[in-house]
């Protein structure tokens, strides 16, 4: 559907993103993560043509970015960060105006402006102007007019932020309603939204791509070593730690918290070996009391950060 | 095409929603009619010369108002980002806008058809000038408009856009009061750069090619800065 190939973006002589490539496939729901600054936004800003690449090139179909900007227009909806829409037009006025630019039918502008108001919600404020709704109804009208053409690509940058958590749910639920049809692009710096939402995650750093594939894989792929928590009652930390130590396949105990007569550890195993059944066996043979005991599987937030560490 | 007739209608009703219009026309009239009416009854002429001469110089700080805000406003609260994310051309936006200062300036001219029709009242008017002379204030309306459009690209600020709009339509208003200070082999080129010379041959009476075609080359030479500015921007 998609095709980015060694997509190339210079602010003078800042490099904000260098040499992109990769495809989206049809359906498919993709999620740009990275911190900020990274070159999100400025991928996606070329991807719907609002800024001419410094060299590489986007296909979208059988249409390239110089030559037929229109026709990938036609076919793209865009929200941008923060939805900046006119301030003084009232929601429903900027609904038909975005329909007529669109070259929706006349007959059937109404009844498209209706529906997109139904699935955003957005039906009690379409006769307020724009500048004086809350964040969370902008980032809506925002997608409604990004969905105004019933896209076959729709392009999101971070369309949950400042929305509180109902809307951030909802709006989750809208993008993956949409998702099942159409193929969605969306940016975002938070890891669970990428995690709830995206069928594969592209994870850019400093204007490269880190890692390319879907949350499962990601995981496996990055997890070096395997934690195990522990929490101990009535136990001394330097005792629990030399009797821990002697199990074949512990590289390190640390020691989180303590509170009241609470020892909270981790532990760090090679991650080849299971070694939840040795650790318990040792315990047993010992007076501590073994409060909580349970395997950190690799979340994402460890393998961003893993990712994108400053070196 | 049809995105320059939408983009018109959304800009040109903007500024009937927002005070803008209202203050512009008001302030306009304000100006325009106490200057002429001033004047009117010493000079004891039943003709609309007076008006047509103020005209320019009232123009080349009303139309930056008009204009200041087009790309500006787009550019700064972030718009601009969504209105090209939609099928339309630079050539759209620019045309559309334009356009829609082109309507204001043209609402802002039609009270003042009331001079005209008082002093044919009380006297014996030559429709001749009048007529010249309001082709002429579109022309020149129009003209001064594609130089405020650019200036408007060029900022994301609208004071500044502002203060370049007026200070570039104001130097071609009074370029060629200042003749004496320029050397004679430049003389004839400047004359001919001067917006308030053409004007003032317009709204004589004498419709000329050469005139229109100034204000015709002041216009494009505007919208195409504009365009260019925009694209550059991309």
């Amino acid at each position: 559907m998609i095709q980015v190939e060694s997509l190339t973006k210079y602010y003078k002589d800042l490099c904000a993103v260098d040499q992109i490539t990769f495809d989206i496939q049809k359906g498919e729901i993709l999620g740009l993560l990275g911190p900020n600054g990274a070159g999100k936004t400025t991928t996606l800003r070329m991807l719907t043509g609002f800024l001419k690449p410094t060299s590489g090139s986007v296909r979208v179909q059988d249409f390239t970015i110089d030559k037929d900007v229109l026709e990938i227009k036609k076919l793209l909806g865009y929200l941008p960060e923060e939805a900046p829409l006119y301030h003084d037009m009232l929601v429903y006025d900027y609904l038909n105006y975005v329909a007529n630019i669109r070259e929706i039918e006349k007959d059937q502008k109404l009844s498209r402006i209706r529906q997109l108001a139904d699935l955003c919600g957005i039906n009690e404020v379409m006769h307020q102007p724009i500048g004086e709704l809350s964040k969370g109804y902008k980032q809506r009208v925002g997608l409604a007019h990004a969905m105004m053409n019933d896209p076959e690509i729709l392009v999101l940058d971070e369309p949950t932020s400042g929305l509180d958590p109902n809307q951030i749910v909802e709006i989750r639920k809208i993008i993956k309603r949409i998702g099942k049809q159409k193929t969605i692009v969306l940016s975002t710096h938070i890891l669970s939204e990428a995690e709830a939402t995206c069928d594969r995650i592209v994870i850019i750093n400093q204007g490269k791509i880190v890692a390319d594939g879907s949350t499962d894989s990601l995981k496996k792929s990055v997890s070096r070593s395997n934690l195990i928590n522990i929490v101990i009652q009535d136990a001394d930390f330097k005792a629990v730690k030399n009797e821990l130590a002697t199990i074949d396949g512990v590289e390190k105990v640390t020691q989180i918290d303590q509170t009241d007569n609470h020892l909270h550890l981790r532990l760090t195993c090679q991650a080849a070996a299971d070694l939840r059944a040795d650790i318990y066996l040792k315990i047993k043979q010992t007076e501590w009391i073994l409060l909580e005991f349970h395997q950190a599987t690799q979340t994402l937030e460890n393998i961003f950060r893993e990712l994108t560490k400053e070196n | 095409m049809r995105q320059v007739i939408y983009i018109f209608n959304k800009e040109f009703k903007s500024y009937f929603v927002s005070p803008i219009a209202y203050i512009v026309i008001a302030v306009f009239l304000l100006v325009t009619g106490w200057f002429f009416f001033m004047a009117f009854f010493l000079y004891n002429q039943a003709s609309l010369r007076n008006f047509f001469t103020l005209l320019p110089i009232i123009f080349s700080f009303v139309i930056p108002t008009v204009t200041m805000r087009l790309v500006s406003e787009e550019l700064n609260i972030g718009s601009y980002e969504i209105l090209l994310s939609m099928p339309v051309t630079f050539t759209d936006v620019v045309l559309g806008k334009f356009f829609a200062s082109v309507g204001l300036i043209v609402a802002m001219l039609i009270p003042t058809l009331a001079y005209p029709l008082t002093v044919a009242t009380i006297g014996e008017l030559d429709w001749g000038p009048v007529f010249g002379g309001y082709i002429g204030a579109v022309l020149l309306g129009a003209a001064f408009s594609a130089i405020g459009l650019f200036s408007s690209t060029l900022t994301r600020n609208q004071i500044i856009a502002f203060i370049i709009g007026v200070t570039i339509c104001f130097t071609l208003t009074l370029i060629d009061k200042m003749l004496f200070f320029l050397p004679r082999s430049l003389l004839g080129v400047i004359a001919y750069l001067g917006a308030d010379f053409h004007f003032q041959n317009i709204s004589k009476g004498i419709i000329d090619s050469r005139d229109t075609v100034y204000f015709v080359s002041i216009c494009f030479i505007g919208l195409y800065g504009a365009h260019l500015v925009l694209q550059e921007k991309h």
